[in-house]
Parts: C-alpha cells; structure tokens; sequence
C-alpha cells in the first residue's frame, strides 16, 4: 500500500495529529459555556424583537429592560463589565432553536416556564424573574369591560409558538365561545393587526399588554382587561447539560433579588462591606468563598450590585417608571406582600 | 504509476481520517461536546481536501491508463466510483452522527411519535375540520390542504393573466400593448415578501369595517377582515352534479362528431354555442322536473360589542387568503406572461402568414396555428413559474395564513420543539407536491409535444 517510508511516516504523522486535536479537547474544564465565554470576552444573550420594559433597543442600539438586566448581571459576575453582552434578537419561533444550538448562551426573553419546555426540548429554567399571567386588551370604544362578553366569532390576534396560543384556546373553550385565532410570527405584527382593526382582542403576557400598548398609534384608546387567565412565570433559560453555567445564571438572578431584600444598591454596596449583617456581607463578597464554585472570584455577586442594580431598581428603572406597570403586584419581595423569594446565598 | 500510488494514498487518506472522525470523534465527544461545535469546517475540509487531491490523481493516471488497456480490467475502471459513493456515505453518516451526539448532549429526542400527540392549538382557517383536540399529523393535513388551495388558486389566477397579458403585449394596440408592459415591469421587480406585506398591511387594511361596508355585488361585503359571500344551500344537489356530468359527456360526443363531419363532409356546425346551450339547459331542466333548489345563506350583519361588528352566516374568505393569492398570482403572472410571449414570438412569422393567407381570422390563426406550436415553447418555462408559485406560498408565515410553514414548521415546531424532525418532513413534503407538479406538467407537455412517426 505504501511504496516507502516516507509516504507512510506522512500517512502515521497525519493520524497522530487528528488523534492530538481530539484528545487536547478533553481537557476542557467543567463548564465549556463559561469556558467560552471567558474567551470571546461577551455574552450571548438572545432577547425580543422589542418588548419595552422587558428588552427593548432604543434608536442607538443600546438594550435595556429586566430581561436585558440579567445578562447584564451574568456579563458583570463572569466578565467584570456588564456592557460585554452581545444581544440577538429573537421571534418567539426562533428562540429555543438559538438556544439549543449554541447561537446563543442565555436565552432572557419574557419567556413561560411550562413543564414540557423544562423537560423535553434540551432546556433548563433557572429561575423566574417576572410573574405573569396571560390577559386581553381590547378597544376602549367597544363597550368591553370583561372577558364574559365576549361573543361567538370574536377574533383575537396573537403570537405564533407561545404558551398564549395554547391559552387562548383553553379560555375561550372552556368559555365555550367559538373564536378566529389570527396568529402572526412577529408581535410587531400582532400590534399593526389589531391596531387596524384586523382583529377584536390582542391576547398576551399582560405585562406584554401593558408594553405594547405603549407602542400603538392612540394608548388611550385600549384597555387590558381586569381577568388573568394563566399562570406565566417568565425566566431566563439556558441550555441543558451545562450545571455550572447553569448555576452562575440563577445566582446571578437571585443575586439581584436578594440584595434588594438586604437593601443593598448599586450607591451603598461598597459601604455594605463593613455591615454587621454576615448576609450582608457575604452579598458583597466581603466574608465566605461564594464565588469559587463557580470558577469565579470573591466579587462576582458585588459587581453585579454595583453594575446593573438591584431586582428593585432594575423594576423601577425599565417597567415603573417607563409606566408600563408601576404597579408591581406579585413581584414584590415576600417581606412586602409579593412573591419574589429565593435561597439565601450562602 | 507515480500518479496513481498518489492517487490511492490520498483516497485512502480521506476514508481513514473520515471513519477516525466519526467514530473516535463520536467516542471522544462523550466527554467534550466542543469537539464537534469547534472542529466543524477543518473536520469537514481535510478529507474532502484528500479527497481531491486523489481524485485529481487518479484522474491523471487513469488518461495514460484507459489509452492502453481501457477495459481490461475492472477493478480499476469501478473502483473510483465505489471511492466517491463510499465518500458521499461517509459525509452524510458524519452529519447524522454529529448532530446525533449533539442533541444526546442537550438531551433532546429524536423521533416521529409526537405525530399521535393531541395538538392543543386552534387554526384560523381549514378547509376540513379541525380542532385542537386532533393530534399533531392532523394539523399537518390540514395545513397542507390550505397551502395546496392557495398554490393552486395561484396557478389558475396566474396563468389566466399571465396568458392575457403575455398576448397583449404583443397587440398592435399601442395603449394595450404598453399597459401590459408596465404591469410585466412593475410587478417583476419588487420583492414578492414587500408584495404580500402591500396587499396585505396597506391594500386590505384599508378596506371598511364589516359595519361600514357597502355590499359589492349586491349581497357581498369586503372587510377587513375577511370577504364575506353567501353559501349556496342545494337540495338534491346530486341529480343537479348529475345533469352537468350528462351534459359534459354529450359536448364531448358531439365535439367529436363535429370533427367527424368536418372531416369526412366539410361541414362546420357551430359546436361552441351548442355546447354551451346544453350546459345551461340540461342543469336549468333539474330546476324545473328534478326538484333541485337552491337557496342562499346571505351574510348578516351581527354585534360583538359597541364597536365591533362580524357578518354571520354564509362563507367567509380571510383577508391572509385573498392578500396572499393576489400577491403571488399577480407576481408570478409577470413571468407566465413572458414566457407566453416568448412562445407566441418563438413561431416563425411565415406561420402567420401563411394561415391568414388561407383566409382564417385573427381569432383563428391565434387558436388554430399559433398557439397549438407555442404551448411546446410556453410550457415548460411555465412548469418552473408553477413550482416557484407554490414555493414561495411558504411566505404565508408572515401575514398569518395558516400553511404548512406557519402551523407545522411554526406553532407545531414551537410547541414539540422537534426541530430536526418537522423541519425535515416540511422539506420533504414542498419536494413531493414540487415534483407531483412537474411530473403532471411534463405529462402535458409529452401530451401536445409533436410526434414524430
């Protein structure tokens, strides 16, 4: 087969080569995602199209919202400056393919968390970041004030491949009321529908209510109806498989939650550092090893304070004051009649 | 015999660090799922890069080689053929397994039985009836039965313009002849998707309210959302289905004696008005002797609330629909006209002529001379237009009529999140319906081609 040395000496060097390049890749440390990221030096975060409040890029292409906040915070702990995210924007069709084949590193886009999403398609949820439930809006000028007048043949515009889809269907069935589902790929062009009258109601998120609204040509003219009809409890997903990565994403949530429960802001974190409270601390990186299991260091949990802000500021500064829902109803701390709890960071 | 030693060195270079990558890459990527993410285009680029250099080897070797003694032996003649079918193989297995251990990894599943599972989302619109109770393959049906009418409502609507502005483009009218050449240039250069998004955000959006709309036609309203008409309501409608199956079955006997007589006599009888004579008196007979009646269901005007208004009763066709058909028919009429017009020009001018000579009318030499000899030219340049129609019918997505793209590879892909699966069954689906429309369109054309004897 090989007419001399040297052709097969070429042939075994070729062979050994493949076999280092394999083999150099074993080596990769426990968390190829954070691994990855320490190298590109950002984060990938796949956000909306546009969701005010939630993640929405204003006209010099900066991204804010409490979606936005939390790879902010992740950008903060892992890479010590909470700018180094790289945001893609996402239809709700396209987000989970994003995730799963690796476009995208943290998927925080108002999006459910449903027992089949957890557990069948490669996804793991890390944590809710905004309660929710599905609601309607429709024009103020129709008389409607509850979902129970609504009538056979009513059309409703919503989103493709969202839980509100699914939703609707259990609402207006159980309701036994015979409905047009229009259901459009892009909200912007769930908005322009039922804005033109296209459709009778506009069906999400009611914290997606509340900010699209503020995107139609008259606000005035609609209301959200008062009914909840589902449970939506939004989080920040990541891809299944990678537990360290998974865990610097729920703390890095947790994080802000809990420094808001603590009373710690991005103004007072540093002078937090010699409070009496061992939690306190422990928060701003001045007493325990909090950061190790992570790979990190010991001011992972202080940036992200100091960087992006509180839950309760990150609240205030993108959806009450922007008047998308100053109101904060369920997601308040549980100390303040909310239900916003998580473990203690310890 | 340099050459060829090279030439099976590197073959046989590619098909080992091929079947290394598969299966060691395959054993090692249970421990680091980055070898495959990373490594993609150099795993992928050195063996098709061995592959080359063989085959270009081989290629120099088998010139010399074939001179000789081409055929003696076979081994050397079948051998490179076997090497590249093992290669395409090789490929297609590294691609499987590449993306087998990467959805093992992420802990996806592979398989067809979310088909059987209750599909729990509602459609707009369906042509057979469906509820979200009906499993997923069920919506799949139906989906594809409404991407089948707005493909072939487009490949009538198309061809009917098509065939009238290509024939007008070359009228001696100069107002005709010129209006059909704007409409050819307007709509063949905007971007169908900008199209759509015309018809439908701009065009129909300024249609009326159903409560403000003025019936058309007497007994139609064009709203915003949707065309309202009324539904034809039969008794007896088969006796009814009878008379223009009796009536269909006498024009074509008496077509055929037309052309007997013709034939044999000379005689011309004006089949065209007899004809149509029958399909009106034999069905008009059933009315009065067979008890067929028809009633109408007129649309009515119903209230949801203060402002909002449906009509009720009667059949309504969805403004995605009607956007979505005058969109890709009036587009893709642009083409058909062209080649229509490439047809009717591709037959020699004598042709005319000759046939005018012979004192047939203008009417006569269009049907009876030209077009029978331009139908070989236009057909099959139209059979491409057909599949592009019904192609494109997949941007339905974007203005939310309910095709296979936006339930199947949209809601159904969203709520299974088996991408790779309902992807590859979507592709396989526009394949089957683009070839089923070939292989009809290829028959017609063996249909009208000239035989030769």
């Amino acid at each position: 087969m090989f007419k001399t040395i040297k052709q097969l000496t070429s042939f075994v060097a070729v062979v050994a080569v493949l076999f280092a390049f394999t083999t150099e890749t074993m080596a990769a440390k426990k968390s190829k995602t954070l691994k990855n990221t320490q190298k590109k030096g950002f984060v990938r975060c796949g956000v909306s199209q546009g969701l005010p409040g939630f993640s929405n890029a204003d006209a010099s292409g900066n991204w804010t919202g409490i979606d936005v906040d939390v790879c902010r915070a992740v950008a903060a702990a892992v890479l010590g400056d909470a700018n180094k995210v790289k945001f893609t924007p996402l239809s709700a069709k396209e987000r989970f393919t994003a995730l799963t084949s690796g476009e995208i590193d943290i998927l925080s886009r108002n999006t459910t968390w449903t027992l089949s999403r957890d557990a069948d398609i490669g996804l793991t949820f890390v944590g809710v970041n905004f309660y929710d439930g599905q609601g309607f809006m429709v024009r103020k000028s129709s008389g409607i004030t509850s979902t129970s007048q609504f009538k056979d043949g009513i059309s409703a515009c919503t989103n493709i491949g969202t839980t509100t889809e699914l939703n609707m269907r259990d609402f207006f069935n159980s309701k036994g009321i015979s409905y047009e589902p229009v259901a459009f790929e892009k909200a912007d062009e769930v908005v322009a529908a039922y804005d033109a009258g296209r459709c009778d109601t506009y069906t999400t998120d009611k914290s997606g209510l509340a900010a699209q609204r503020t995107k139609m040509s008259n606000p005035d003219e609609h209301i959200v109806l008062p009914e909840t009809v589902s449970k939506e409890p939004l989080g920040p997903v990541v891809r299944q498989g990678d537990s360290v990565w998974e865990d610097i994403v729920r703390w890095s949530l947790n994080t802000m939650i809990e420094a808001e429960e603590y009373g710690i802001t991005s103004a007072n974190a540093d002078s937090m550092k010699t409070s009496d409270n061992p939690a306190i601390k422990r928060l701003v990186g001045a007493e325990g090893e909090l950061g190790a299991a992570f790979g990190l260091d010991n001011d992972w949990s202080l940036r992200i304070i100091k960087q992006v802000g509180n839950y309760g500021e990150s609240y205030k500064r993108n959806i009450a004051d922007t008047g998308i829902l100053p109101d904060r109803g369920p997601n308040e701390l549980w100390t303040k009649g909310g239900i916003l709890y998580v473990p203690p960071a310890r | 015999m340099k050459f060829r030693i090279l030439a099976y060195f590197f073959l046989l270079l590619g098909v080992t660090d091929l079947t290394i990558k598969i299966f060691y890459g395959n054993i090692f990527s249970r421990f680091t799922e980055d070898y495959y993410e990373i490594a993609n285009p150099i795993l992928v680029f050195t063996p098709v890069l061995f592959f080359s250099l063989g085959g270009v080897f081989l290629k120099e070797s088998r010139v010399s080689m074939s001179l000789e003694n081409f055929g003696t032996t076979r081994i050397k003649y079948y051998s490179p053929q076997f090497i590249c079918l093992a290669v395409v193989v090789l490929i297609f297995l590294f691609f499987t397994f590449n993306a087998q251990i990467n959805m093992e990894n992420r802990g996806i599943d592979f398989g067809f039985d979310f088909l059987a599972q209750e599909s729990s989302f509602d459609m707009q619109f369906s042509l057979m009836d469906y509820d979200g109770q009906d499993p997923y393959w069920w919506a799949y049906v139906v989906a594809l039965l409404n991407t089948l009418l707005v493909a072939v409502l487009g490949i009538i609507f198309c061809t009917i313009i098509g065939v009238v502005v290509g024939v007008a483009r070359l009228s001696p009218n100069f107002l005709i002849r010129n209006t059909a050449a704007w409409y050819v240039e307007f709509f063949r250069n905007i971007p169908l998707l900008l199209q759509i998004f015309f018809w439908y955000y701009a065009a129909l959006r300024a249609l009326p309210l159903p409560q403000d709309a003025s019936p058309l036609f007497g007994v139609t309203y064009l709203t915003i959302k949707g065309y309202y008409m009324p539904a034809f309501i039969w008794n007896n409608l088969n006796v009814f289905m009878y008379s223009i199956l009796a009536a269909i079955v006498s024009i074509v006997f008496i077509r055929y004696y037309a052309i007997k007589l013709r034939d044999t006599q000379g005689k011309q009888i004006p089949v065209f008005y007899i004809s149509l004579i029958i399909l009106i008196i034999l069905p008009l007979f059933t009315f009065l002797f067979g008890g067929v009646s028809l009633n109408f269901e007129i649309p009515v005007l119903k209230q949801l609330s203060a402002t909002s208004f449906i009509y009720d009763g009667g059949i309504a066709l969805p403004p995605e629909l009607i956007a979505l058909t005058l969109a890709l028919s009036l587009y893709t009429a642009t083409f058909v006209a062209e080649c229509v017009r490439a047809g009717i020009q591709g037959i020699g001018k004598g042709q005319k002529e000759a046939a005018s000579s012979l004192g047939l009318t203008a009417n006569q030499v269009l049907k009876l001379v030209i077009m029978p000899q331009a139908l070989r030219i236009i057909i099959p340049p139209t059979t491409n237009q057909y599949l592009n129609l019904t192609k494109n019918s997949s941007l339905a997505a974007a203005i939310a009529y309910p095709d296979l793209v936006l339930v199947f590879a949209g809601t159904a892909l969203m709520q299974t999140g088996r991408a790779i699966e309902i992807v590859s069954i979507t592709m396989l689906t526009y394949l089957s319906i683009s070839l089923a429309i070939a292989a009809l369109m290829n028959w017609y054309n063996k249909l009208i081609e000239i035989k030769e004897k």
